[in-house]
């Protein structure tokens, strides 16, 4: 549904987006991470032919963006970050001059007002100025306004900025709700955001793309091989750290141990497993059997926080983790976020 | 040319939601008023010298009210246009709207086209508030109304072409006094050009004097129908809407 290839956008000094390569498929739902400044709206202003491109090409439903921009803009509904709105307009005035704009008339269009108000949950106040509206209901209209004429695909610029987090969770269950007749691209700095409504990241930053994948893969991938968190504690008497680490190192398939913290009397352990090895059932056995006690075991898995710090921390070029394949193993492992 | 007339709709709808509009018709109102009442009170009281002197001579109301009223007021476009033409982009810039606009299946001509084009109209009714007083005129007096059309007409195309002039000025800046202040300041230059032919009658001063708005009104204020004059302003028009296409244009390339 959009192909990119090679996007960059120059400005006199600065390069906001740099040789920027992806496609998304038809219905699905793709969030476009970085920190502030990395590019995110500007990609997405090429893709809403707000401006074009200084290089490179882009294609919405398969017509360009700069040649066929009129083509594109049919195709598209686009949420900038501050909601468009006329502020002296009532809501379903404003509501029936944009999908006028975007060529509906007649019958077709007063079917599409009444759906929007109802599926965005606004036509509680379709006769109120939209300058009188609170935060999260411009959002909506805004959002309503996207939709009105159907688009095959949406850019969203960070929809859920400014809002309460009820209004937050209200408008990423109506996102995730369009998705399937429409192809989303939402913009995002909020992770959870993205763990939460998208199937599919493209983490940007600096002008750079420096990671594309599935949440789940991404998650994967950054983790490796299994790894865990113990906390022993000694059940009588005192406690020495050193013999709990060398009893742990015996272990078969543990591969490192690493003394994370140390209380008076309990301490916590990093269990690193090699590929494919399920330790956790050895390491609680060994712990009781020996005469500690076992007070904690959890697996350390990175959230996304974490694999977004790691790739566009300062560090982040020799970890890129999308330049190898994902390791097999980690592939049937069950969804964590449903 | 459909999304031309939905967004000047659009602008007519939020020029009389806001106050601005009903402002400017107040005032032009209150302001054309008094001229009238002026040019109406000398007319009266020279017909009743004469009656009195015994010298009677023709009267003539359209050379008496009609065409010096006319004349003199065309100047309040001065005043009005730059109040009009100053939200038209600056506005949009200001608020985000500009993004709407510029991702909708629009053309950018179209967009330019529907905005001054309900300035123009907002300017027409402005006029036909002032009008009505010539409605006591009609009343009470037999006014050739041809000329008079006439000159409305030229008082339209002059403030067509301020209004294309205003439309460009309010492209570059988000800020609505500055657009307002400068096209203004742009408009009153235009208007006292032609002071230069004063002094001066050397090719420059022509030039100067030839682009001056109000030397074309002339024609048309006498009931002249002056194909010459007309060309001016509609070329004035063209240069103002076509700095408009570009500016947008860059602003796309630039933002």
């Amino acid at each position: 549904m959009i192909t990119v290839k090679d996007l960059t956008k120059r400005y006199a000094r600065t390069t906001a987006v740099d040789h920027i390569s992806f496609s998304v498929a038809k219905g699905q739902i793709v969030g476009f991470l970085g920190p502030n400044g990395a590019g995110k709206t500007t990609t997405m202003r090429m893709l809403t032919c707000f401006f074009p491109p200084t290089a490179g090409t882009a294609t919405v439903a398969g017509f360009d963006v700069f040649e066929q921009s009129l083509e594109v803009r049919k195709r598209i509904g686009y949420l900038p970050e501050a909601p468009p709105l006329y502020l002296e307009m009532e809501t379903i005035e404003y509501l029936r001059f944009v999908g006028r704009l975007k060529g509906l008339s007649g019958p077709d269009l007063e079917k599409r007002v009444t759906y929007v108000l109802d599926r965005c949950a606004i036509a509680d106040v379709k006769n109120k100025l939209l300058g009188k509206l609170s935060k999260g209901y411009r959002q909506r209209v805004g959002l309503a306004q996207a939709i009105i004429h159907n688009p095959d695909v949406l850019i969203l610029d960070e929809p859920t900025a400014g809002l309460d987090p009820k209004q937050i969770n209200e408008t990423r269950d109506l996102i995730k709700s369009l998705a399937g007749d429409h192809t989303i691209i939402l913009s995002t700095h909020i992770l959870p955001e993205v763990e939460q409504t998208c199937e599919q990241v493209l983490i940007i930053n600096k002008g750079k793309l420096v990671a594309t994948d599935s949440v789940h893969n991404l998650q994967a991938r950054a983790r490796g091989a299994e790894s865990v968190l113990l906390e022993v504690a000694a059940r009588t008497g005192t406690f020495a750290t050193s013999p709990v680490q060398a009893r742990l190192e015996k272990i078969a398939g543990v591969s490192r141990v690493a003394l994370k913290e140390e209380f008076q009397d309990s301490a916590v352990f990093e269990i690193e497993a090699s590929k494919g090895q399920l330790v956790r059932g050895d390491l609680a056995r060994a712990i009781v059997e020996s005469g500690w006690d076992l007070n904690e075991l959890r697996p350390s898995a990175m959230s996304l926080e974490e694999i977004f710090l790691q790739l566009t921390g300062s560090d982040s070029a020799a970890t890129v983790p999308s330049a190898e394949p994902p390791p097999p193993a980690q592939a049937p492992a069950p969804e964590a976020h449903a | 040319m459909r999304s031309a007339w939905i967004i000047c709709r659009r602008e007519l709808d939020s020029y009389f939601s806001s106050p601005i509009a009903w402002l400017l018709l107040t005032l032009y109102s209150v302001i054309f008023g008094f001229f009238f009442w002026n040019y109406l009170g000398d007319f009266v009281i020279e017909g009743i010298e004469m009656q009195m002197s015994g010298q009677m001579q023709p009267m003539n109301v359209n050379e008496q009210i009609i065409r010096p009223l006319l004349a003199n007021t065309s100047f309040l476009g001065l005043f009005f246009i730059p109040l009009i033409t100053m939200r038209l982009f600056a506005e949009e810039k200001r608020n985000g709207t500009i993004e709407l606009l510029a991702t909708s299946p629009v053309r950018d001509i179209e967009i330019i086209l529907g905005k001054w084009f309900a300035a123009i109209l907002l300017y027409c009714m402005i006029l036909a508030f002032g009008g009505i007083n010539f409605a006591f005129v009609f009343r009470y007096g037999h006014p050739d109304w041809k000329p008079m059309l006439i000159a409305y007409l030229g008082i339209v195309l002059q403030a067509a072409a301020l209004l294309a002039v205003g439309t460009f000025i309010s492209t570059l800046t988000k800020n609505q006094i500055i657009a307002g202040a400068s096209t203004f300041a742009a408009c009153l230059l235009l208007w006292v050009f032609s002071w230069v032919s004063g002094y001066d009658s050397s090719s420059w001063a022509q030039v100067l004097s030839y682009l001056s708005v109000p030397v074309h009104y002339e024609s048309f204020g006498r009931g002249v129908l002056s194909s010459k004059d007309a060309i001016y302003y509609l070329s004035v028009i063209f240069l103002g809407l076509f700095f408009t296409a570009r500016s947008m244009e860059s602003l796309r390339w630039r933002s």
